[in-house]
């Protein structure tokens, strides 16, 4: 077997990434990111034949071509990482998931860390992590901190009920009473790390996510101060996640 | 639905306007009582005045059913419609049939059965209507519980005054409506939320998320929704959700006729004769029960209404 050298990779992405503040780790240029992604290559071309296919290998290892193991940020008990803004991938919908890796690939969803991956990534290597995320279970709570009543008060508020004298319906309206996504077009956004959801909501306003159908969530974020965003955030991030996901 | 697949542009002839409006009062009471005169628009008091009190107990049970009735309300909901579908911030938005408006509008006479009715009996039809289900008694306490809380939304409103935002939105009338067109909307613009096939979207777990448009689980042919007038005036206002008047008034009129165009349940005033229901509750052209389209004779083999759970 070539997990032990796959580990290596894994690893070293992570070490690296990890002793960057999330800032730094947002502003990675693009160059870095691929040093960082073919500095695997030479490890993992070496030893490993083709287990591209699997989607589990792939997550845990990365690829031959030299693409970091998913692991690495978002969490190898696939429950994401809350501390670095990283997002839960389990159980999210297979055509959500595939839709974003186009979207990183092509830019309409610009992001410095994953844009190369997903570039370095071929397209059935695309599809078998889409179906190996969507296949699992979300695992659950970490034990993430409740946030404060005001925030929460706030955050339930545009989350259930929405804000209609700013146009704003409930999240809930779209994304499920308890956040737990419709469709491949509404993730779930319960248990999602309070930083990366926020982070989203950022993106569309400034517009460097532009990838979302009719423009829905560009039109919401735009309505949402940074107060509120946080807010809501931290409403979803505290709401587990535990109904969410496949079997495995 | 294989309406949806029969269906196609070559034979989606616009339906041509050819009568007059006669029969649309029949349809919306809400838009037609009430004076003339206007007011400044209206905004109910906040839940926080919500009284922590037994009455504001029942205020808050209404608001409740409003919100997930086929929970709360269970034994008279025939379908997968919430009330908040279609009066949107829990029957607190203007255009959106507000509860506020509606309170008000009654004791009214209403030409869909020819008597006074009163807000309970008009919440009555939403039941058996609206909700393809079975009307609560007069004096049930989900019907109190939802009288409650619409008299909490409207306290403070003037009585006898229309006000702005009541009922749907009142668009212009078409001089035709386009079907294929009206398809061609839905495709681009609704079915992301709604499905291709109209029957809307359940979270993996099984919650409906976004309500069937038509179809079995949807509202019936005796639904305010089911005219177009009303459809179209809903959809240029509110939809897509979070983006109100973004449509055009034609694309509004259009997809609002296609949605009503599809099949749904039965008229639950239908007794066997599909032309003498038509011509007693449907004569309008905003209206196509009993209409042909597409080879389809809409309501000659509709769902069954007031399909109540066991």
């Amino acid at each position: 077997m070539c997990a032990p050298p796959f580990k290596v990779s894994h690893l070293a992405f992570s070490a690296l990434v990890a002793v960057l503040p999330m800032s730094r780790r947002l502003a990675l240029t693009a160059s870095m990111s691929v040093r960082i992604a073919f500095g695997g290559l030479l490890i993992c071309t070496a030893v490993c034949p083709a287990h591209a296919m699997d989607g589990g290998e792939i997550a845990r290892n990365g690829t031959q071509a030299g693409v970091p193991a998913c692991a690495s940020c978002h969490g190898d008990a696939w429950g994401g990482n809350a501390e670095g803004g990283f997002p839960r991938l389990s159980g999210l919908a297979e055509g959500y998931l595939a839709h974003e890796l186009d979207s990183f690939a092509d830019g309409s969803r610009d992001n410095e860390i994953m844009g190369p991956i997903a570039q370095g990534l071929a397209p059935e290597e695309r599809r078998a992590l889409t179906v190996f995320y969507a296949g699992l279970r979300a695992p659950p709570p970490d034990g993430t901190p409740q946030p404060d009543d005001t925030a929460s008060d706030r955050g339930r508020m545009l989350a259930q009920t929405g804000e209609w004298t700013k146009a704003l319906p409930a999240c809930a309206q779209c994304h499920g009473p308890a956040g737990q996504g419709v469709g491949a077009a509404f993730p779930p956004l319960a248990g999602q790390p309070a930083a990366y959801i926020a982070a989203q909501l950022s993106a569309w306003k400034a517009g460097t996510r532009r990838n979302d159908p009719l423009g829905l969530m560009k039109g919401i974020a735009d309505r949402l101060s940074d107060d509120d965003a946080t807010a809501v955030a931290a409403y979803y991030a505290a709401l587990p996640a535990t109904a969410i996901g496949g079997a495995r | 639905m294989n309406l949806m697949t029969r269906f196609t542009g070559r034979s989606a002839a616009c339906l041509a306007l050819a009568t007059a409006m006669g029969g649309l009062a029949v349809l919306t009471p809400l838009g037609f009582v009430g004076a003339e005169t206007t007011a400044p628009p209206f905004v109910p008091q906040a839940d926080s005045a919500i009284p922590d009190d037994d009455f504001g107990k029942v205020i808050r049970l209404g608001e409740r059913i409003f919100r997930d009735t086929g929970a709360e309300a269970r034994a008279f909901v025939g379908n997968d419609l919430r009330c908040a579908n279609c009066h949107l911030d829990r029957g607190r938005l203007g255009h959106s049939a507000p509860l506020w408006a509606a309170y008000l509008v009654y004791p009214a006479y209403r030409a869909k059965n020819g008597h006074v009715n009163t807000f309970a009996e008009r919440l009555q039809g939403c039941f058996r209507y609206s909700m393809n289900g079975k009307e609560p008694p007069l004096g049930d306490p989900i019907l109190v519980a939802l009288e409650t809380y619409a008299a909490f939304l409207a306290h403070g409103a003037p009585v006898g005054v229309k006000l702005p935002g009541q009922g749907y939105l009142k668009l212009t009338k078409p001089k035709r409506l386009d079907l294929a067109h009206g398809r061609d909307v839905y495709a681009a613009k609704c079915a992301l939320c709604h499905g291709g096939d109209g029957a809307g979207q359940a979270s993996p777990d099984g919650t409906i998320v976004f309500p069937p448009l038509w179809g079995g689980r949807s509202y019936n042919w005796g639904a305010g929704m089911s005219s177009v007038v009303n459809a179209a005036g809903f959809i240029k206002a509110n939809m897509p959700l979070s983006q109100g008047n973004s449509l055009t008034d034609a694309e509004a009129w259009d997809v609002a006729a296609y949605i009503d165009s599809r099949e749904r349940p039965q008229d639950p005033r239908f007794a066997g004769d599909l032309a003498a229901t038509r011509k007693a509750h449907h004569d309008s052209p905003y209206d196509f029960y009993g209409q042909a389209v597409d080879g389809v004779t809409l309501g000659a083999a509709a769902p069954p209404a007031g399909t109540v759970p066991h």
